[in-house]
């Protein structure tokens, strides 16, 4: 059985979300408090959940990256453990320098709450897998800073390694911009492939009767050999 | 002594809340500002006695946590 630790900072609040959701999907999971310092042996899959840990104090994410448990993290994901951040942990991700790049405040200065379309830009990755490049997935987005930035060289690097997981667009699959990030992109992952980041939240898109069940098949990758 | 650290946002990088500010400055009529950069001030108050030791312990925390060297840059004033 898979088993999914999923980590919880003060100010997390998608941590239960998160739990429903893998264990909908036939996994066995743990909630990690921030002041653990060691990851359970048995762990398949790391989430960092999303929320406002520590309020977004200085910058969103900037101050979980120096909890406790985030040196095991580091050493976890360097080990080649797979790691997916969600929304506040994708920023967390970034500021721990485990993903290239930055999150701004949105462009609008708005916060955005509201389904979006997302584009699958590259799926030779184990999180996507189990979706097809050029899918068009219907996840929530509720970020205020979400404005993904990187500067050139680090973009030409994204898209020569197939870094670039998933882009915002419409129900058509063409590209939009909801929060001016470059290139829209809503998510990356690293060099190596076993740390990925996104803003949307495939774990609130697990039920039609809620608006959208593409979260499933986002989810699904971790599972499947 | 006590440090004054100004963050922000590097040139180049797009500063969405000072073209927000610069755009109600205009509608304001205050229309002799060319450009708005809306950043953070952050005062440590230091126990450190030495100049160079200070600076260099501001800066170490500038880059581990006080700013985001990837969008942002600092300036360091110390008092």
């Amino acid at each position: 059985m898979t088993k999914v630790s999923i980590l919880q900072f003060p100010g997390t609040n998608c941590e239960y979300d998160t739990q429903y959701a893998f264990e909908r999907l036939g996994a066995k999971t743990e909630i990690l408090w921030h002041k653990d310092e060691s990851i359970p042996s048995d762990t398949d899959l790391l989430v960092i959940a999303g929320g406002f840990s520590y309020g977004d104090y200085l910058r969103s994410g900037a101050i979980a990256r120096f909890s406790p448990i985030m040196k095991a993290v580091e050493a976890y994901a360097k080990n080649g453990g797979k790691v997916l951040g969600i929304c506040n942990g994708f920023q967390v991700l970034t500021e721990a320098r485990l993903l290239p790049g930055a999150l701004k405040r949105n462009e609008s200065l708005h916060f955005l709450s509201k389904h979006h379309h997302l584009k699958v830009v590259n799926n030779d990755n184990i999180f996507l897998k189990e979706l097809s490049n050029n899918d068009v997935v219907n996840i929530p987005i509720a970020h205020h800073d979400g404005n993904y930035f990187i500067d050139a060289d680090g973009l030409k690097e994204l898209e020569a390694n197939n870094q670039i997981l998933l882009k915002y667009s419409d129900a058509k699959g063409n590209i939009l911009n909801p929060n001016g990030s470059v290139e829209s992109i809503a998510g990356i992952c690293n060099k190596e492939k076993n740390v990925f980041g996104l803003m949307p939240h495939p774990e609130r898109a697990m039920e039609s009767i809620l608006g959208s069940e593409d979260g499933i098949k986002m989810l699904q990758g971790f599972f499947k050999a | 002594m006590k440090a004054i650290v100004n963050v922000s946002l590097k040139a180049g990088v797009l500063d969405s809340q000072g073209k927000a500010v610069h755009h109600a400055l205009d509608s304001l009529h205050f229309n002799g500002v060319e450009d708005v950069r809306v950043g953070k001030q952050i005062i440590l108050k230091l126990d450190e006695t030495d100049k160079d030791k200070a600076m260099a312990d501001v800066t170490k925390m500038c880059e581990e946590l006080l700013a985001n060297t990837v969008i942002e840059d600092y300036e360091i004033e110390l008092v």
